[in-house]
């Protein structure tokens, strides 16, 4: 089956999730602040530097952001590593490491 | 009505069983996967699998709702492949029994060679069993590259049929590649770490419907095994067909999954 577009107006989808996301951007704002705010190193940590990229990402004016986004917080190396350090996942590729994927 | 195709029962209480079928569950599938901590003796998974194909069914039961299961070792405990391959060595005495769909979740966590290989022998027995495959994608930043990893080792096998094998947790940058390379995909309906229902009913419209279904993963962590009627309710909500609605969350489970012979509604 092809792609179906939304039913909704944009109107109708901006009045819809308006808010939500409203919040999710003050969220955004505030986390950022709060990490100005604490003491100690981790300033240039790269989750941080990350997140700031994905801000970008938003405003730039093209399609596909979710998938850019995604795109940008993967690991876009293709060996399988020698073994696993950990069990989890960090939720960004700190390409700063040593031996950076 | 709905089926919840992945969802980890065994860590859900018997009242989740009783809120998803007054919201209309009718039947799931239950893939092995990671306790939280890792198994000391393959006897560990012995017992899992006697859970998984003897007892949560029986519970689930009490709530006319028809459980199904797919067997494997996680990825999270292939990193010892002797003690994996222990595990593995267990799971044939188990495909007799009416509840078992194929091997599941396997895939890979992160990325790693004994990961890789564990995996393939998981495949191996898939291909000399005739069986299909649930497949585990890694989380967020490995996902990209375990997503193309596993297809890759799937292509290996040429006697599994991408048709009777679900790569599940795809999100918008591994939705496309999957679908393209014949293979069903699953959206998983998870805080934080996947989709959620919303981003879920964008995908459908962005990739169609085709060889998509959505799923709770619900389990010991932060998760909702409500997830699925609720993505019915954003997809309605928007003004999508009850056709449309009924087929990510009905149909398009009940198609891929009958392949197996198996898989029972009622
Ligand atoms: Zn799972």
């Amino acid at each position: 089956m092809a792609p179906t577009p939304p039913p909704l107006s944009k109107r109708a989808v901006v009045d819809r999730y308006y808010l939500e996301h409203r919040a999710k951007v003050i969220d955004i704002a505030a986390f950022l602040d709060r990490v100005d705010r604490a003491q100690g190193d981790g300033a240039d940590d790269f989750r941080r530097t990350a997140l700031e990229a994905c801000c970008r990402i938003l405003t730039d004016g093209q399609p596909e952001r979710a998938r850019r986004v995604l795109e940008l917080l993967s690991d876009h190396s293709t060996e399988p590593i020698a073994k696993s350090p950990m069990k989890g996942a960090t939720g960004a590729v700190d390409l700063g490491a040593k031996g950076a994927r | 009505m709905y089926i919840d195709p992945h969802v980890h029962m065994v860590s859900r209480t018997t009242d989740d069983y009783q809120r998803m079928a007054l919201a209309g569950c009718v039947a799931i599938t239950e893939p092995a996967f990671w306790a939280g901590y890792d198994r000391s003796t393959p006897q560990g998974f012995f017992d899992y699998f006697r859970q998984l194909t003897d007892f949560e069914p029986k519970r689930a039961a009490q709530y006319g709702i028809r459980h199904h299961t797919w067997l494997c070792i996680n990825p999270k405990e292939a990193e010892d492949p002797v003690f994996a391959r222990e595990v593995i060595a267990l799971i044939p005495q188990f495909l007799k029994c009416e509840n078992v769909l194929g091997i599941g979740e396997i895939g890979l966590n992160k990325n790693s060679r004994n990961e890789l290989e564990i995996l393939d022998a998981h495949l191996a027995l898939a291909a000399e069993h005739g069986l299909m495959v649930l497949v585990h994608t890694p989380h967020l930043e490995d996902k990209l590259k375990g997503t193309r990893l596993i297809m890759d080792a799937i292509r290996n096998h040429s006697r599994l049929d991408p048709g009777r094998v679900l790569i599940d947790h795809v999100e918008e940058h591994t939705v496309r590649p999957v679908l393209d390379r014949g293979f069903w995909a699953g959206m998983t309906l998870y805080p934080d770490t996947k989709c959620t229902p919303q981003r879920a009913v964008d995908i459908f419209e962005m990739h169609g419907t085709e060889r998509l279904w959505i799923n709770s993963a619900g389990d010991w962590g932060q998760s909702d095994p409500l997830a699925v009627p609720k993505a019915q309710i954003e997809m309605k909500s928007r003004g999508h067909t009850l056709e449309s609605v009924r087929k990510v969350s009905f149909d398009n489970p009940l198609k891929f999954l009958s392949q197996s012979g198996r898989f029972r509604i009622a």
